[in-house]
């Protein structure tokens, strides 16, 4: 059984229709993929998940209980971390009290504490005292990373966590997720960028107008550069 | 202008300044955490007072009722501000402000004919707590006990709030629900809980005020609306929102009423309306507030 499965979910914001019946699995241990460019719906498949922006119709499964319209919070208690794409950093509380913040609010306590993302991400030690909202784009979304992980999340939703990274920052964050995912994290990844997508992936499901165009591993886009091109093209 | 006098306007103006932020507060930290305008703030003050009274007059007229009065009128104004968040203020939330402004102000209209038709449209006294009764004299001006602890109970509470703001884990997630109240829901805090937990600390402020004021003015209907005009000018003055505004929003209210009566006594309200058009007018987002968020 799949640690989350979504059946064909259907979301709107009022009367503008995002998602069109998506269907998606992510098994334990796996980093899987959502690509598209924008606008496709990939972020609006994580708020769906997350109960943020419930699906209309359509089921969200989580470890094989139908949890299709819980309110967020009891989404994160259940084992979700929700990493999002304009990261949300709560801009007067300093590195620390975010951090702080996310381990109480989640009440899942574990292996991650705030020493150990901490050691993940030396800087966010490093500027402990400081407010969220002096940090760089990079350390803010370090620091978006550090929330979801303090809350001990089975899986780990992470939306867009490249976009408007200088290049050098993109690398570092690559080796940390991909860090994250040797040590056993499981991850749902949404991505514009190919290639830091498939550095990391297992499995790709590359969405278009908010429906699933193909899905697949992500060994085959790898090799196969006729088919990614084609997918990613239109 | 004597010594005396300077002595004895500021005391006065003190005293109104710190009964004025007891209300204010509660206001300010409803509007901090939630953004809600709560015009029934002023209501829950009034019901406080009125709660006092009955419980007073059960207890004992006289005697040190006063103070197990005074804390029931707290407690009882937060079930009832904890009951009307959760059954009625909670569906308005993510809506246009003017929802928020228009329920509120239909509350005002309701618990304002609620207190009528309970307590009567008389006028209702209760007495100063034996312990405070008497003054003592300083400058040739006669200060009473109670003006004295009201002085004392203004900053204490502005403290203790303070400290909890600042220090305590509840107060790093009052400040995280006031940046982004769905992203602390995603990390998973009960957020609905925590507006419910604040609206009734804000209206137990309200009640307790209510009470606190009774031994200095008598109870008549149209308290609510007269105190409710006055909050919301400290709260202006200060910035909306920021709660150390609100303590020196009313600091600089009671001093400016005080010596304003003196400068122009035709004239008693027309200072702190002065005051708070040209803080509109200079700084439109308070003292302490910051601009646009």
């Amino acid at each position: 059984m799949a640690l989350l499965s979504v059946e064909d979910i259907h979301t709107a914001y009022g009367l503008s229709r995002v998602l069109f019946g998506i269907s998606l699995e992510v098994d334990a241990g796996e980093c899987v993929c959502l690509l598209g460019r924008n606008g496709v719906g990939k972020s609006t498949t994580m708020r769906s998940i997350m109960g943020i922006t419930p699906p209309r119709a359509g089921r969200v499964i989580w470890h094989g209980r139908d949890m299709t319209g819980a309110a967020p919070h009891r989404m994160a208690r259940a084992g979700l971390g929700f990493v999002p794409e304009d990261r949300r950093i709560f801009a007067e509380l300093t590195v620390w009290e975010n951090l702080d913040v996310a381990a109480r609010a989640a009440r899942r306590p574990g292996a991650w504490t705030i020493p150990r993302v901490c050691e993940l991400f030396p800087i966010l030690a490093e500027r402990r005292d400081q407010r969220g909202g002096f940090l760089s784009g990079g350390e803010q979304q370090m620091l978006t990373i550090a929330r979801a992980l303090v809350g001990n999340p089975e899986l780990l939703l992470l939306d867009e966590p490249s976009e408007g990274l200088a290049p050098l920052i993109v690398d570092l964050l690559r080796e940390k997720i991909a860090e994250l995912k040797a040590q056993g994290m499981t991850i749902l990844l949404a991505e514009q960028g190919v290639a830091f997508s498939l550095a990391l992936a297992d499995r790709v499901y590359v969405l278009e107008k908010g429906s699933v165009r193909h899905a697949g591993p992500a060994a085959e886009l790898r090799e196969d550069h006729a088919l990614l091109d084609r997918l990613l093209s239109l | 202008m004597t010594a005396s006098l300077l002595v004895g306007q500021f005391l006065s103006g003190l005293t109104t300044s710190m009964f004025l932020f007891l209300i204010a507060s509660g206001l300010s930290l409803v509007f901090g955490v939630m953004r809600v305008l709560n015009f029934a703030h002023g209501s829950f003050y009034m019901i406080g007072a009125y709660l006092a009274w009955q419980v007073v007059t059960w207890l004992h007229p006289v005697g040190e009722a006063f103070w197990p009065a005074a804390l029931a009128a707290g407690l009882g104004v937060a079930v009832l501000g904890a009951v009307v968040e959760r059954l009625l203020l909670r569906h308005l939330y993510g809506l246009d402000e003017l929802y928020q402004l228009l329920f509120t102000y239909a509350l005002v209209l309701i618990l304002g004919d609620a207190a009528k038709y309970l307590w009567g449209t008389g006028q209702l006294s209760v007495h100063r707590p034996p312990v405070l009764d008497g003054g003592f004299q300083l400058v040739g001006n006669t200060v009473p006990y109670y003006n004295l602890f009201i002085i004392a109970v203004g900053p204490a509470i502005a403290i203790t709030v303070g400290l909890v703001l600042s220090r305590t884990a509840a107060g790093r997630m009052l400040r995280a629900a006031s940046a982004d109240r769905e992203m602390l829901d995603a990390m998973g805090a009960n957020v609905g809980l925590i507006y419910t937990g604040m609206f009734a600390v804000s209206s137990f402020l309200a009640g307790l005020a209510g009470a606190l004021i009774t031994p200095m003015e008598s109870i008549v209907p149209g308290m609510d609306v007269q105190v409710i005009v006055q909050a919301f000018i400290v709260v202006v003055i200060g910035g909306l929102g920021s709660f150390w505004g609100t303590f020196w929003g009313a600091m600089i209210y009671g001093q400016v009423l005080s010596f304003g009566i003196l400068i122009l006594p035709e004239f008693s309200l027309f200072s702190v309306f002065a005051l708070m058009a040209v803080v509109l007018i200079v700084r439109p987002w308070g003292l302490f507030g910051r601009p646009i968020r």
